[in-house]
C-alpha cells in the first residue's frame, strides 16, 4: 500500500483547503477513499452520526501535480483510511502560503497521513513543518460498508436559493426550534417552516426551479406524474441543516436538493471537479 | 520610589505587563539601582520571569531610600489590577502621554498615574503587600546550547501549533538542526493525536551554539507571551538550554531593558540521571553524584520534573551553601550562587514537612503541572530528596 501526492499550485492548495475544512465541519470522523484518479470522503449513515451520510468526491487531477497510488492488491488498487478531518484542515491551515505541500502515507509510530509543507523562509533554505496525522487503515472486509450511496427515489428535486440566505434564515430559526420543516413543490417553490406552540415562521422562496433527472431506462422519473403544485416535505434536524449550510466552504456552482416526503433530504453541492452529498433522515 | 515613563515606552511597559500576566498572578516590583525589576512566578513554579527597565527607560527614575537594613523597598500587587491599568494597549498608545508610578512605604499604596491627552489623568491606587525579593537561581552561562534569533522566526515557528497546545519540545543537533515538535504527554494516545514538527534550519538564526544534541520540552504559553513582547519590541530572543529537567531560559537584552524567562522543562523519564539536575542550582557536574537511585523506572517520570530553586536576599552570609532541597547529599559546597542566602536553611529545616515557604523563596519544589495524578499515588524514593517541602504532594 503507497499513497504519495503532491500540490504545488497555490490555486489549487486553497481550492483542497476549503474543501477539507468542509468535510471537518460535517464529520468528526470519516472515511477516505483513494482510488487511480479519486478521493472520496465518507460518512455512513450509522446511529452515532444522527443518521446523516456524506458522500464527497474529487478528481485528484484537478488538485494535484503529482499522485500516486498503490492499492492493497492490482485488483483492489484503493485505499480506505478512517482519518479525522479536522487534523487535516489544520494541517493544511498552516500552509497557507506553502511551496509545496506533500501529502503521504506513512508508517510511524502507527499509520500516519503524513502532510509535509514546504515554507518560504527569510534564509535561503525553506523551512518543512510535517505534521503527522494518525490514520486508521480499514480492512478491505469492511470495504463494503463504504459503498456510493444511491439517489434515492424522491417525490420532489429543487434548485436551492443562494446557500447564504438560506444559511441566515435558517441561523435565525435555530433559535427558536430544534427542527425545520423542508417542502419543496415541481413549481420552484420551496418552504422552509418551524412550527412551536407559540410561533410559526415560514420563509417561502420561488422560482428555484426543478432541475430534469433521467432515469436510467431513459424515461423521466416517476416525478413527472406529480402534481406540480403538491408539496414534499420533510422535518429534519434544524442543526444538521445548519452544520451543512454554514460549514460549507465549497462555494458551488450547483446546489439541490432531493425530498423523499417524511424520510429523508438528499442535498447536492456541485463545484467544478467537486461533488458533496449529504443526506439529513426525517425526524419521526 | 518614583518613576515616570513617557512616550513609547508607556506600550512597552504595557507590553511587558502582558507578557508577565501569562506567568502569575501576582506581580513582584522591585525598585533597584540597576532599575525597575518586575517578576512574577507561577503558581506550580515551574515559570519565572523578571523584565528589569534600566534608569535610562525612564524620564525620572528614583529608586528610593532603603530601610533601616539597607534593603530598598519591595511589595508584590495582584497582577489583575495591575494588568487593569495597561489592559488596552492600542489606547494606551493613543491617549497615554506619561505614565508615573510611585511606591510610598507609608502611603502603603502604589500609585500609578496615567496622564493622557486632552488633560485627563487616571490615578490607580494598588494595594500592595510587603515582600521579600523574588529571584529564581539560574546561570545561563552553564547552559550547554545557545539559541539566538529574532522573535519574528520564533513566532512564525509556533504559530504552526495549536493554540491549546500545553508544551512544545525543541530539539537541537550539533548538526546545526532545530526543531519544534509538539509534547504528547503519556495520557494521549498516539495513534489518536496529530504530531506536528517543524525544521528550521542554522541560517535562520543569527547563532547557533550547539555543544550536545538535546531535546527539552516546555510549556508553549509563557513562551509565546514573551515572544509577544519580544516581536513588538524588535529585540532578538536568546534561549538557552542543557539536557531535558532543567530549566529553559530565555533572555532579550537591550541597553535599556533585561528580560528574563525561565521555564522548568519535563525530564527525560529514560534518562537515569534526571533527578539530580532538576534544580537551577544543579551544576552540570552533578551527574557524578549519587544524589538518587536511578534503578527506579517510574521516579523520572513522576515528579521530579519541575523544579526551580528560589533564594531570598534578605539574610546575607557565608556558610554551608547546602540546598534545602538537597539537604544531606550534597558533598560539594561549591556553589558560588547559593553561598549568600544559606542562613536560611535554619528556618526551612524548622518548619513542619511539608509545609512550603509562604515568603521566603530560598529553594521550592516545583510540582508537577502535568503528572499531579501520579504525584499522589507514586511516591518515588526520589521524594526523599525533595521532602522538604515537596508540595507536590498535595
Amino acid at each position: 500500500m503507497r499513497f504519495r501526492a503532491k500540490i504545488v499550485d497555490v490555486a489549487c492548495l486553497n481550492h483542497f483547503t476549503r474543501v477539507i475544512n468542509t468535510i471537518a465541519k460535517l464529520a468528526k470522523t470519516c472515511t477516505l477513499r483513494l482510488t487511480v484518479d479519486k478521493l472520496y470522503f465518507i460518512l455512513t449513515d450509522k446511529v452515532a452520526n444522527g443518521g446523516v451520510s456524506m458522500w464527497c468526491e474529487l478528481s485528484q487531477g484537478n488538485f494535484f501535480d503529482e499522485f500516486q497510488m498503490e492499492g492493497v492488491a492490482a485488483e483492489h488498487n484503493e485505499i480506505y483510511l478512517e482519518l479525522t478531518p479536522e487534523n487535516l484542515s489544520r494541517a493544511l491551515k498552516t500552509a497557507q502560503n506553502a511551496k509545496t505541500v506533500k501529502i503521504k502515507l506513512t508508517n510511524k509510530h502507527c499509520p500516519c497521513l503524513t502532510v509535509a509543507v514546504e515554507l518560504p523562509s527569510l534564509s535561503s533554505s525553506s523551512r518543512i513543518v510535517t505534521h503527522d496525522i494518525p490514520v486508521g487503515v480499514i480492512p478491505r472486509r469492511l470495504w463494503n460498508d463504504f459503498r456510493e450511496p444511491t439517489v434515492p427515489d424522491f417525490d420532489v428535486s429543487i434548485y436551492l436559493p443562494v446557500l447564504k440566505t438560506m444559511k441566515s434564515v435558517v441561523e435565525r430559526m435555530k433559535n427558536l426550534s430544534n427542527c425545520i420543516v423542508l417542502e419543496a413543490n415541481l413549481n420552484g417553490e420551496m418552504n422552509l417552516k418551524i412550527e412551536t406552540d407559540l410561533v410559526s415562521v415560514t420563509t417561502h422562496f420561488k422560482g428555484l426551479g426543478n432541475p430534469p433527472w433521467v432515469s436510467e431506462d431513459g424515461s423521466q422519473n416517476s416525478t413527472q406524474d406529480r402534481d406540480p403544485e403538491s408539496m414534499a416535505e420533510a422535518r429534519i434536524d434544524i442543526r444538521k441543516l445548519l452544520q451543512l449550510l454554514a460549514g460549507q466552504q465549497v462555494n458551488p456552482t450547483k446546489a439541490l436538493c432531493n425530498i423523499v416526503s417524511k424520510r429523508i433530504v438528499h442535498f447536492i453541492l456541485l463545484h467544478e471537479e467537486v461533488s458533496l452529498q449529504y443526506f439529513i433522515p426525517a425526524l419521526a | 520610589m518614583r518613576c515616570l515613563v513617557t512616550g513609547g515606552n508607556v506600550k512597552v511597559l504595557g507590553k511587558a505587563v502582558h507578557s508577565l500576566s501569562r506567568i502569575g498572578d501576582e506581580l513582584y516590583v522591585d525598585p533597584t539601582e540597576d532599575g525597575l525589576s518586575l517578576r512574577a512566578v507561577n503558581s506550580s513554579r515551574s515559570a519565572y520571569a523578571c523584565f528589569l527597565f534600566a534608569p535610562l527607560f525612564f524620564q525620572l527614575y528614583e529608586e528610593g531610600s532603603p530601610d533601616p537594613d539597607g534593603e530598598p523597598f519591595r511589595c508584590k500587587v495582584f497582577m489583575k489590577s495591575f494588568l487593569g491599568v495597561f489592559r488596552s494597549l492600542p489606547s494606551l498608545e493613543k491617549m497615554v502621554e506619561k505614565c508615573l508610578i510611585s511606591l510610598n512605604p507609608r502611603a502603603s499604596r502604589l500609585v500609578v498615574q496615567l496622564h493622557c491627552k486632552y488633560g485627563v489623568t487616571k490615578t490607580h491606587n494598588l494595594s500592595f503587600q510587603e515582600c521579600e525579593l523574588l529571584q529564581a537561581v539560574f546561570d545561563k552561562e552553564l547552559c550547554a546550547n545557545t539559541l539566538r534569533a529574532p522573535a519574528r522566526v520564533l513566532v512564525d515557528a509556533v504559530v504552526h501549533f495549536p493554540v491549546t497546545l500545553a508544551e512544545v519540545t525543541l530539539g537541537v543537533s550539533p548538526a546545526g538542526k532545530v526543531s519544534f515538535r509538539n509534547y504528547l504527554d503519556e495520557e494521549t494516545e498516539p495513534s489518536r493525536t496529530m504530531v506536528t514538527e517543524l525544521c528550521l534550519s542554522e541560517d535562520e538564526f543569527q547563532d547557533v551554539q550547539v555543544q550536545q544534541q538535546s531535546h527539552v520540552t516546555f510549556c508553549l504559553k509563557e513562551f509565546r507571551g514573551l515572544l509577544s513582547f519580544a516581536e513588538s519590541s524588535n529585540l532578538p530572543l536568546n534561549i538557552h538550554f542543557d539536557s531535558p529537567g532543567r530549566p529553559a531560559i530565555f533572555t532579550l537584552s537591550d541597553p535599556l531593558l533585561e528580560v528574563h524567562l525561565v521555564l522548568a522543562t519535563l525530564s527525560d523519564p529514560n534518562s537515569s540521571s534526571q533527578v539530580c539536575s532538576t534544580t537551577l542550582q544543579a551544576r552540570p557536574t552533578n551527574g557524578a553524584f549519587p544524589m538518587a537511585t536511578p534503578d527506579d523506572d517510574f521516579m523520572g517520570d513522576d515528579i521530579d520534573s519541575y523544579m526551580i530553586a528560589m533564594e531570598t536576599t534578605c539574610e546575607e552570609g557565608p556558610g554551608l551553601p547546602s540546598s534545602p532541597t538537597f539537604p544531606q547529599r550534597r558533598p560539594h559546597p561549591g556553589a558560588a550562587l547559593e553561598s549568600e542566602s544559606s542562613a536560611m536553611e535554619s528556618d526551612l529545616e524548622g518548619a513542619v514537612p511539608g509545609t512550603p515557604p509562604q515568603k521566603k523563596f530560598r529553594s521550592l519544589f516545583f510540582g508537577s503541572v502535568l503528572t499531579q495524578s501520579q504525584v499522589g499515588t507514586h511516591p518515588g524514593p526520589s521524594q526523599d530528596v525533595l521532602a522538604e517541602d515537596s508540595e507536590g504532594e498535595s
